[in-house]
């Protein structure tokens, strides 16, 4: 791999070199480095491009890495990888796509992940999106992402894009059965003429099933952001969706939570607030003796972190 | 030290212009405790936020160490050594407690020098530095956060906006020896504090009264403290808890 892939890889899985454990590293639409464990496979599909991840039940306190690097301008993939996750397993699972683009033409990854979350099981999902370079061609990362999760499982997402990526549509759908908790915690930064737009489903299908989908997402510029995040409760079960926004500059947001109860005892909540940066929080931080752009940029660190 | 020469502020509202204060002068020397008292709506919040650069007055000018800083900005009036304690200190989301101590002292701090600046303010420093500073805090926490950014910061002139509001009875007295050490700390440190509070009052050096936008007495403690006692520019702190906080 080359230093600017190295340095790709480090934005979106916070790796230095090899990680431990099981990973599968993909570089400019190539498989660049694999390895697996006694619990953990890692398959290439024959029919199409991507993986199947296959974690062994009661697997614990293991990782996986499988992140993306592009630093080819005009690359265009699709990538399918499945996730299987055994029963009363506990994993950590870091995923990120880092798009260098330095020349005249776009470079897109599109990616569906699925995760089949076995009963009981428990899953760390990390995904981060970064892009970098300074050509005209354009960044693009559209993520799907579809969960299906068994009885007593849990999952945490935790979904990243801080900066450099010129278009992103992420759609996510997920199903809980009984007892399955998902949370998921999305922080979005965009900037430039970026647009983003993220979709949730969230179906709690099962008696007991919770789900909290939380975004914080700052907007700059001229960027446009939608966030369209939907809750169904097909059971007695528990949802939140909340949606906060900071906009600058002549950036515009459209939030859209939404709920759907089809039960009696479904508990379904949501809230969304969109704004500037509170003036008063300017001035207290300027105070401290921070120029207004210090304390803007502390104030936003603070809100993404 | 800080003088403030003629100044007036007014707002425009649809009634026409509103003068809030009133060609309005003193001085705060080094080393002295000054306390602002009044009635309430006198305009005494503004005259801190003047001073602070917040608002920016109508006439006259504020001079700090002998420099004209009446056009300075906010940011430029801290750097110069001038702190300002909100009288409703401000929520922030994912800010946390010891990143605000960090940006008032200026560097980065270490978790037992944060520490050390909560448990000055009586917060049990462990189970504070991490928090958020948002809406979890209670109001009297956050004022006790406020007063340990200002311990932080360590300037030479700190302005505090009724700091005893939301603050235990029983905390009172240690508030006071905060001020106290605050002062003692810096070579020419000053403080200049918003209070009714008679206690508050009994510990400073100079008493200033603004009401209806004017200074309407100002001296030494000794001389004007008396004429004070009884009325609501000076109240008993267990007067103020019968009467609800009314004062």
């Amino acid at each position: 791999m080359d230093a600017i892939q190295k340095r790709l890889l480090m934005e979106v899985a916070d790796l230095h070199g090899t990680p431990e454990g099981a990973y599968n590293i993909r570089a400019n639409g190539e498989m660049a480095a694999r390895s697996t464990t006694a619990n953990i496979d890692i398959v290439s599909k024959a029919d199409v491009s991507g993986i199947d991840i296959i974690i062994k039940p009661g697997t614990k306190n293991e990782s996986i890495h499988i992140p993306v690097v592009m630093s080819k301008s005009g690359l265009k993939e699709m990538v399918y990888n499945d996730f299987y996750i055994g029963e009363d397993s506990d994993v950590i699972i870091v995923a990120g796509c880092g798009i260098d683009n330095c020349g005249g033409q776009d470079s897109e990854h599109d990616g569906l992940h699925r995760f089949f979350v076995g009963k009981n099981a428990k899953v760390k999902y990390v995904e981060k999106h970064y892009g970098s370079g300074d050509g005209t061609g354009k960044r693009i990362l559209n993520p799907g992402t579809e969960v299906h999760m068994e009885e007593g499982s849990y999952m945490e997402m935790e979904m990243v894009q801080i900066k450099g990526v010129d278009s992103t549509e992420r759609k996510t759908v997920a199903d809980l059965a009984a007892d399955a908790k998902l949370i998921v915690r999305e922080r979005l930064m965009t900037h430039g003429d970026q647009t983003a737009v993220s979709e949730y489903q969230v179906n709690l299908n099962g008696k007991g099933a919770r789900a909290d989908v939380v975004s914080r997402s700052v907007a700059k510029d001229s960027s446009y952001q939608r966030f369209d995040s939907r809750i169904t409760g097909n059971a007695p079960c528990s949802g939140h969706t909340e949606c906060d926004a900071i906009m600058m500059d002549n950036a515009r947001i459209l939030a859209i939570p939404q709920l759907e109860a089809n039960d009696l005892d479904a508990a379904l909540v949501h809230e969304a607030a969109i704004g500037k940066i509170a003036g008063e929080q300017l001035i207290k931080l300027m105070t401290l003796g921070l120029d207004e752009q210090q304390a803007e940029e502390q104030i936003i660190n603070g809100f993404l972190k | 030290m800080l003088e403030l020469k003629n100044i007036s502020f007014g707002v425009n509202d649809e009634k026409g212009e509103k003068e809030i204060i009133r060609d309005v002068s003193f001085v705060v020397a080094d080393n002295q405790f000054t306390v602002i008292t009044g009635p309430n709506g006198g305009g005494k919040s503004t005259l801190a936020k003047i001073i602070a650069g917040i608002e920016k007055p109508t006439a006259g000018r504020i001079y700090f160490n002998g420099e004209d800083i009446t056009d300075k900005s906010v940011t430029e009036r801290a750097r110069l050594g001038i702190s300002y304690a909100f009288q409703q200190p401000v929520r922030f989301k994912g800010i946390q407690v010891i990143d605000l101590l960090r940006i008032a002292a200026g560097k980065n701090l270490s978790v037992s020098e944060a520490c050390a600046y909560l448990s000055e303010v009586g917060l049990c420093a462990r189970d504070y530095v991490d928090r958020e500073v948002n809406a979890s805090l209670s109001g009297g926490e956050l004022k006790r956060i406020e007063i340990a950014t200002l311990l932080a910061r360590g300037t030479q002139f700190s302005v505090f906006d009724e700091p005893e509001a939301g603050i235990d009875l029983w905390s009172f007295q240690s508030l006071i020896k905060v001020f106290e050490r605050m002062q003692t700390r810096q070579e020419k440190g000053s403080i200049l504090i918003i209070s009714h509070q008679e206690r508050i009052l009994d510990i400073a050096d100079q008493i200033i009264v603004i009401a209806a936008g004017k200074v309407s007495k100002t001296g030494k403690k000794e001389e004007i403290l008396p004429t004070l006692l009884g009325t609501s520019a000076a109240v008993n702190a267990c007067e103020a808890l019968t009467e609800g906080g009314k004062a």
